[in-house]
């Protein structure tokens, strides 16, 4: 467990010492409001809301790993459970102040588990009760987008969704991210 | 000890409304009114007559809660308001418990400055003779105007404010919408339970 106590102690330090810190609300209104106006634009068509969202996130992750090296300036993870720690302690720490509990490995080691005790997204929202958004949406899927962003940009092709939200009654809010593969250095990412 | 509690916007459209019944002294919780078979529409009606009563006594101070503003004594109605700074209105009806018996029928038509008090002599000669009317001369229903009163409808009111402004912070609420949120009307509840 050494290397997620160390992953813990540089998320720490860094949430200390290197983070620009913004106000909660404002991040939870505004991603609250973009959820509402998709959900709006779209007709209610979740499906359709879950793929823009995990797009956007996508968009958001690509960039957000550069951030996320050249604050933490920290080298290449040896395998994909190490991987996890960063994201979780480290990437989580930095940008939200949270760090999701790494859990569920496969025996191969390619997929796991983050559970959310805390969402700072979802906080005060109450999914809209027409009878669909309760079953359809997830709320917070823009974080599947960027998991999925961020890793590409260091040559792994991951795929993650989340399984379970609190926010439709749930117990817990589960993502589910499994190892789709390495990618070589020549490939060019692909396009989206 | 009856209660029912409505939420209107600034423009008197009721966004919520509730009626339970008092827990305190053992009380269960159902709201029990005068008038069963009226209270539905008179409630509201009643509580949509003290507006401007509010209307009046929002600008006489600072404060968000207006205590004890109106009272309707054919129905022994008492109604206590609070303000949100956005001019969303709460208003609470509270309505002593019907206290049995010719004494208190007797009391009970009586005008709306003299009731606060004679109910609370009527309860205490009652004491003697029905445990359920003791219960009730020690609870805050017995006094709808005494300060404990006054001071538990005020914690009710801030709690109910906390949970409105969660609520009216969800993306999904817009403002001026009815609040259908079943969570809110269970933390109403259970702060109604808490403090009434």
């Amino acid at each position: 467990m050494s290397s997620t106590t160390k992953a813990s102690r540089i998320g720490e330090e860094l949430w200390k010492t290197r983070v620009d810190k913004v106000n909660a609300e404002l991040v939870t209104l505004t991603y609250g409001t973009i959820v509402a106006q998709l959900c709006q634009d779209y007709d209610g068509n979740y499906q359709e809301v879950n793929k823009q969202l995990e797009k956007m996130g996508y968009n958001i992750g690509m960039r957000l790993i550069e951030d996320f090296l050249a604050k933490s300036n920290i080298g290449r993870c040896a395998n994909f459970r190490e991987t996890a720690d960063m994201i979780s302690k480290v990437g989580f720490r930095i940008f939200l102040n949270i760090a999701p509990t790494v859990t569920n490995w496969t025996s191969d080691n390619n997929q796991f588990s983050l559970v959310f005790d805390e969402n700072p997204l979802a906080d005060f929202v109450e999914l809209p009760d027409d009878g669909r958004a309760q079953d359809e949406l997830w709320f917070s899927n823009i974080l599947c987008g960027v998991l999925r962003g961020a890793l590409e940009m260091v040559q792994m092709q991951i795929e993650a969704h989340f399984v379970s939200d609190v926010l439709r009654g749930d117990d817990a809010t589960e993502m589910r991210v499994s190892l789709v593969r390495y990618i070589e250095d020549e490939m060019p990412p692909e396009e989206e | 000890m009856s209660y029912y509690f409505t939420i209107l916007s600034p423009t008197d459209v009721p966004l919520f409304n509730i009626a339970f019944g008092t827990s305190k002294s053992g009380g269960d919780g159902i709201a029990r009114f005068r008038f069963p078979d009226t209270a539905q529409y008179m409630n509201q009606f009643i509580i949509h007559s003290s507006l401007d009563m509010v209307e009046e006594a929002q600008w006489m101070n600072g404060n968000m809660y207006l205590k004890h503003i109106d009272t309707y004594p054919p129905a022994s109605a008492y109604i206590s308001a609070f303000l949100t700074p956005s001019g969303a209105r709460f208003l609470l009806l509270h309505q002593p418990p019907h206290a049995a018996g010719p004494n208190a029928n007797a009391g009970g038509g009586g005008g709306g400055g003299g009731i606060g008090g004679s109910s609370s002599i009527l309860g205490g000669s009652f004491a003697a003779g029905s445990s359920a009317a003791r219960a009730s001369a020690s609870s805050i229903a017995a006094n709808p105007t005494s300060p404990q009163t006054e001071e538990a409808v005020r914690q009710f009111m801030a709690e109910v404010y906390e949970n409105y402004v969660k609520t009216v912070m969800n993306p999904f609420y817009r403002q001026g919408m009815e609040i259908r949120s079943a969570v809110f009307r269970s933390r109403v509840t259970a702060a109604g339970r808490k403090w009434l």
